[in-house]
């Protein structure tokens, strides 16, 4: 079995070649759509069996290496291409092909008539191997190279509709603040490699139970390290290139800015855990800044009314939430909402697509309403899909955000947690904003010439299926007063390690079910008011003032780094070409030569071609050699 | 055959660019030949590999015969893993250009393949000399056809180009030449002769005082540094890369360029080691300051050739800095990066060629949403920016990678703030390729002349194709390359290391 897992990364990487190179030849939408669809669905059904074979080992060896070939090696580098398969990157594994395939079929339906048809499933085919790559890399290399992979993929769908600006100033953005992440990656890898002498998993944690190794070199490195997640996952200060990703189809959308790719930066604590868990102050920074992002990120939501963007902000702030289960440590818990956000927010990122498409391209909130007469099936999953981002019980979102208050709070945290309660509410309250303006009250859009109508069986289909998955997703991780966790029985032996060191916070059950009343009764009042206010459709903001428009524009974050970063990099490259590299350098080449040249032009005059005159020198020359010798 | 492969790698080209001569104006026939004859000299440099032994670090198929006898200069030749890269490198860009430029001469076409020829057989002669005085004159050499080509085929001001090029570099080595000679002429007492073998000279010459050295090692090292070229050194590349016909730009990027950070290893690190570990961390300096700078100026540049040109600084900053590290990664690294700047930044040339010759004009705000017209142009366009920019899984990372992990653990440098600031260029290359990119292929497409530019024909996609297969290859499989040269450059390191216990011994 073991022999076949490389298949998993090599069928999408089959079905990117096979339509990025033949596919726009075929210009056949079902070939191109069936092969796309079909080789993720092909590494789908290996991860499962990968799944299966590693649940049928004991739980203390269930990690499984799967060499390929000798990557890179030169003096003590050696960085082999391997595949580190347990139940961490087959947990994610199963996320990415499984969404992912769902994903592509709707994309069947969605790209529909679209001349990039073929680009379109090459591309995510492609993401579709990045992506695995950097979950099952088993050295910190590989997964840079899946890393980066994803994240050209990011930029290649983003900018997909290449003919307009902005969808090429949103790829550059994305890949850009990427980039920026990449070097806080790249130099923790040099740190690792100093300071452990290689760049793999395995041998990096065996070398950490032999030597000693000062707290400030993992603060280093775990810093740098969550700078790079910082960009994948769009956390403060590198978050604002996701919004405007939504310039892509939204199935990219769904799949790479919601469900999968920005989840990367919490797979990388996840897999690095332990070199977080070794540095407390790293810890609370990633706790710290998931916090500020999940708030923020909300607090944004609630002001937008372009329907994507909405969903944006509310993923950068669900990966908060991420982020905060990982800085108090509860690694299992961050990857568990990593599942259940993947199933709900692709789920509503693609009922989106499915309005979006229905609308004839509309994205304004503002210019929708009453449409669930009009769509159905996507009204009901869409629904659906906020129920369980607002933490209803007994579906997904509910578990495993709910464990994720309940670790802040037994960790002591208990600023942290009264935002994040805060942030839940948010959550409702913007998430059915968006389902009352754009399926409630009356139509505000033009309605001679849009009709709205219901999407094709092929996209409503995944609908359906991942809004099933959404509800009953939570049952994988149910709280410890009702009954066994099992994602976290799961994941918890790759843990091990990071958890020995952080110390275990004491859960008390009667407090739990206090947190539980509390969290549900404030989505439920959020909910409430939410509806009430936006449900005629009459109103559209939820409130008005300039901390309201401030919200609208975002913070004017972009206009802050456009201000103290963009123009001063530019203007320094203005100069540093126009006065430094024209003026200095070749002024003093261009000077040197011009001396020489006046040099030869005063002195070419003596040479007049008179005979006197050089009789004049000869004789002036004599004199002097003369007068030398005699005065010697 | 076996005993001269070398000097039949190198002639053959000068040679058989002579009947090119006689072909009078049957201009297909002149192209079809030239490509070949390279396409043929690429072959034989595969028949080299294939008898190089890799294991072996030394000099190999050494052929000596006595030149000047009573200077004891020879004709001396020899490939090792470091040169033979170098070797490949050349042997392959020479048949991809031709291919790739066909039809953009117009004029003189026998001249310029004759010159072209020439240049090829020169640059090989570089990489294979180990005499001083052999390789000053394949190094002199090379400046005839190169100043012929810039001078004949190249665009508006070419004329202060030129001058410009040959006046730098001539600078640089006539300061070379007057080092040789110093040089051979102080060891003569040691080794009993005046002899300008740079087998025999590398034995003595780290042991000469070293204020001589010092100068020595300055009047090499200036030569190089202008040929690479280093900050504050650089500003004949871009005039000389923008007048230049397109096959110009691609030989002189690709290769030209390579003979400095060559010279370099072979030359500056083994005759003055410890110089060298002297004044690594000022090569280093410079190197990261070209790294940064260079990125710096190319986000400003409105010309897309320009661009590409200063875009080499900054690759080549890289280079230096593996140079100065000194360990087996960040060399090797830095060596596997001469290759990838050679792909790489020749293709865009390359690419820039193309462009130019459907459009007469380089300026990027002349462009914009062509990738519309011209999907096959962007598509394989865009793999080479990404191999330039140093995206995992192309060659270009994988050569940055190695000298920056390999700098940030040397101990020689000792400091990480090389590392830490020569890796803000992979922030930076990405700002100013794919901004250039947007700017010329993505966006509206809204002039209406740039709606007939035609996509690339088969000949220009098969020889892009060729160097993407590169491009890809070095990017995953690095190590059918860096294999060939590992034991090379370690004896490289080990002879500097040795050097300096030597040194250190003697009080």
């Amino acid at each position: 079995m073991v022999e076949y897992f490389y298949l998993i990364t090599v069928l999408p990487l089959a079905g990117f070649l096979f339509n990025g190179l033949f596919g726009a030849k075929f210009k056949n939408e079902k070939i191109t759509g069936t092969i796309g669809s079909l080789t993720v669905f092909g590494s789908f059904v290996i991860t499962v069996l990968a799944y299966l074979h590693i649940t049928s080992l004991p739980e203390d060896s269930r990690t499984i290496i799967v060499p390929l070939f000798n990557w890179l090696s030169s003096g003590s580098l050696n960085i082999a291409a391997a595949y580190l398969v347990d139940p961490l990157s087959v947990t994610m594994c199963l996320i990415v092909t499984g969404v992912g395939f769902l994903i592509h079929v709707y994309a069947i339906g969605y790209m529909h008539g679209d001349k990039g048809f073929a680009r379109f499933f090459a591309f995510m085919n492609l993401f579709i191997f990045a992506m695995l790559n950097l979950v099952l890399g088993d050295n910190l290399l590989l997964m840079f190279l899946g890393w980066e992979g994803v994240g050209l993929c990011s930029y290649l769908l983003i900018g997909f509709f290449y003919d307009k600006k902005f969808t090429g100033d949103a790829a550059n953005k994305a890949f850009w603040m990427n980039r920026i992440g990449d070097f806080g990656f790249m130099l923790a890898m040099f740190f690792i490699f100093m300071t452990f002498g290689t760049l793999n998993f395995q041998q990096i944690f065996s070398t950490l139970q032999s030597t000693t190794i000062a707290t400030s070199t993992f603060t280093v490195i775990t810093l740098l390290l969550f700078l790079g997640a910082t960009g994948k996952s769009a956390q403060i200060p590198l978050f604002v290139w996701l919004p405007d990703a939504m310039a892509g189809p939204t199935p990219v959308s769904a799949l790479i800015h919601a469900a999968t790719m920005v989840t990367a930066g919490v797979y990388m604590i996840a897999r690095t855990s332990v070199l977080f868990a070794l540095s407390p102050i790293a810890m609370n920074v990633v706790l710290a800044v998931g916090c500020l992002t999940a708030f923020v990120a909300a607090t944004i939501a609630i002001a937008q009314n372009d329907i994507k963007k909405i969903l944006a902000y509310s993923t950068v702030s669900q990966l908060g939430f991420m982020f905060m289960a990982m800085g108090v440590g509860a690694f299992s818990t961050g990857i568990f909402h990593v599942t259940t956000h993947a199933f709900f927010k692709a789920l509503m990122f693609l009922a989106a697509g499915s309005v979006i498409h229905g609308m004839h391209n509309e994205q304004d909130v503002a210019k929708m309403g009453g449409l669930k007469d009009n769509m159905k099936t996507t009204f009901l999953t869409f629904l659906m899909g906020a129920i369980v981002i607002s933490g209803i019980p007994p579906f997904s979102g509910f578990f495993s955000k709910d464990e994720i208050l309940s670790k802040l709070f037994f960790s002591g945290n208990y600023i942290v947690f009264g935002i994040a309660l805060i942030t839940a509410f948010l959550t409702a309250f913007y998430v059915f904003r968006l389902i009352s303006l754009t399926f409630y009250g009356k139509p505000r859009y033009d309605e001679t010439h849009v009709h709205p109508h219901e999407s094709p069986a092929i996209m409503t289909i995944p609908l359906i299926i991942l809004a099933v998955l959404s509800v009953v997703g939570g049952f994988i991780g149910l709280p410890h007063i009702v009954g066994t966790n099992l994602i976290e029985h799961f994941l918890n032996p790759v843990f091990t390690p990071a958890l020995s060191i952080i110390p275990e916070h004491h859960i008390v059950a009667s407090t739990e079910i206090g947190l539980i009343i509390a969290s549900v009764l404030a989505a439920a009042i959020s909910i409430w008011l939410s509806v009430r206010t936006f449900k005629s459709g009459e109103k559209l903001d939820a409130f008005s003032g300039g901390y309201y428009n401030f919200l609208k524009d975002k913070y004017r974050v972009d206009e802050l780094y456009e201000a103290i970063i963009v123009k001063p990099l530019l203007w320094l490259t203005e100069q540093s070409y126009k006065i430094f590299d024209v003026k200095v350098i070749d002024g003093a080449v261009n000077g040197t030569a011009k001396f020489f040249n006046n040099l030869a032009i005063d002195w070419r005059k003596l040479q007049t071609g008179i005979v006197q005159d050089y009789a004049i020198f000869s004789i002036a020359g004599i004199l002097a050699i003369l007068l030398y010798i005699i005065l010697r | 055959m076996v005993n001269n492969i070398l000097t039949v790698l190198i002639f053959s080209p000068i040679v058989l660019s002579i009947p090119v001569l006689f072909f009078r104006d049957k201009e297909k026939l002149i192209k079809i030949y030239s490509f070949i004859v390279s396409a043929a000299v690429f072959g034989f440099s595969l028949y080299v590999l294939s008898l190089f032994n890799s294991a072996n670090a030394d000099f190999q198929f050494v052929e000596r015969y006595q030149w000047v006898k009573d200077f004891n200069i020879f004709y001396l030749l020899g490939i090792d893993g470091i040169s033979l890269l170098l070797v490949l490198l050349t042997a392959f860009i020479f048949p991809v250009t031709i291919l790739g430029v066909w039809g953009s001469v117009a004029t003189r076409v026998k001249e310029f393949y004759f010159l072209l020829l020439l240049l090829e057989g020169a640059l090989l002669g570089v990489f294979l000399s180990l005499d001083l005085i052999l390789f000053y004159v394949f190094w002199e050499l090379i400046l005839i056809p190169m100043y012929f080509i810039i001078g004949f085929w190249g665009g508006k001001n070419k004329y202060y180009a030129n001058l410009k090029f040959f006046l730098y570099t001539m600078f640089g080595s006539l300061l070379m030449l007057v080092a040789i000679i110093w040089l051979s002429n102080y060891v003569t007492p040691q080794l009993g002769k005046f002899t300008t073998d740079y087998l025999e000279l590398r034995k003595v010459s780290p042991y000469t005082p070293q204020t001589i050295q010092l100068w020595l090692f300055i009047f090499f090292g200036l030569s190089f540094v202008i040929k690479v070229p280093m900050f504050p050194f650089h500003t004949w590349l871009p005039d000389a890369h923008t007048e230049a016909p397109t096959a110009g730009s691609i030989i002189l990027a690709a290769v030209l360029l390579k003979m400095g950070t060559y010279g370099i290893i072979r030359f500056s690190m083994e005759l003055f080691p410890i110089m060298f570990i002297k004044y690594a961390w000022l090569l280093a300096v410079f190197g990261v300051i070209g790294i940064i700078y260079g990125a710096l100026v190319c986000i400003a540049q409105k010309d897309v050739k320009k661009l590409v040109a200063y875009s080499s600084v900054s690759h080549m900053g890289f280079i230096l800095l593996g140079l100065a590290a000194l360990n087996v990664e960040a060399m090797q690294g830095a060596l596997i990066q001469m290759v990838n700047h050679g792909l790489s930044t020749g293709a865009l040339f390359m690419f820039v060629g193309f462009l130019y010759d459907r459009r007469y004009t380089r300026e990027i705000a002349d462009y914009g949403g062509i990738l519309k017209v011209v999907p096959i142009f962007g598509s394989l366009l865009l793999v080479i920016c990404l191999s330039s920019i140093g995206l995992p899984g192309l060659n270009g990372f994988i050569g940055e990678f190695m000298i920056l992990i390999g700098s940030f653990n040397s101990a020689l440098l000792n400091n990480h703030t090389y590392t830490i600031l020569g890796t803000t260029g992979v922030v930076l290359s990405a700002v100013y390729l794919l901004w250039m990119y947007q700017r010329v292929l993505l966006g509206p497409l809204d002039k209406d002349i740039n709606k007939s530019i035609p996509d690339l024909n088969l000949r220009e996609t098969v020889a892009s194709a060729l160097i993407i297969i590169f491009i890809v290859w070095i990017g995953v499989y690095p190590n059918t390359f860096l294999s060939k040269s590992e034991a090379s450059m370690k004896k490289v390191i080990e002879n500097v290391e040795t050097a300096k216990r030597n040194l250190l011994r003697i009080p």
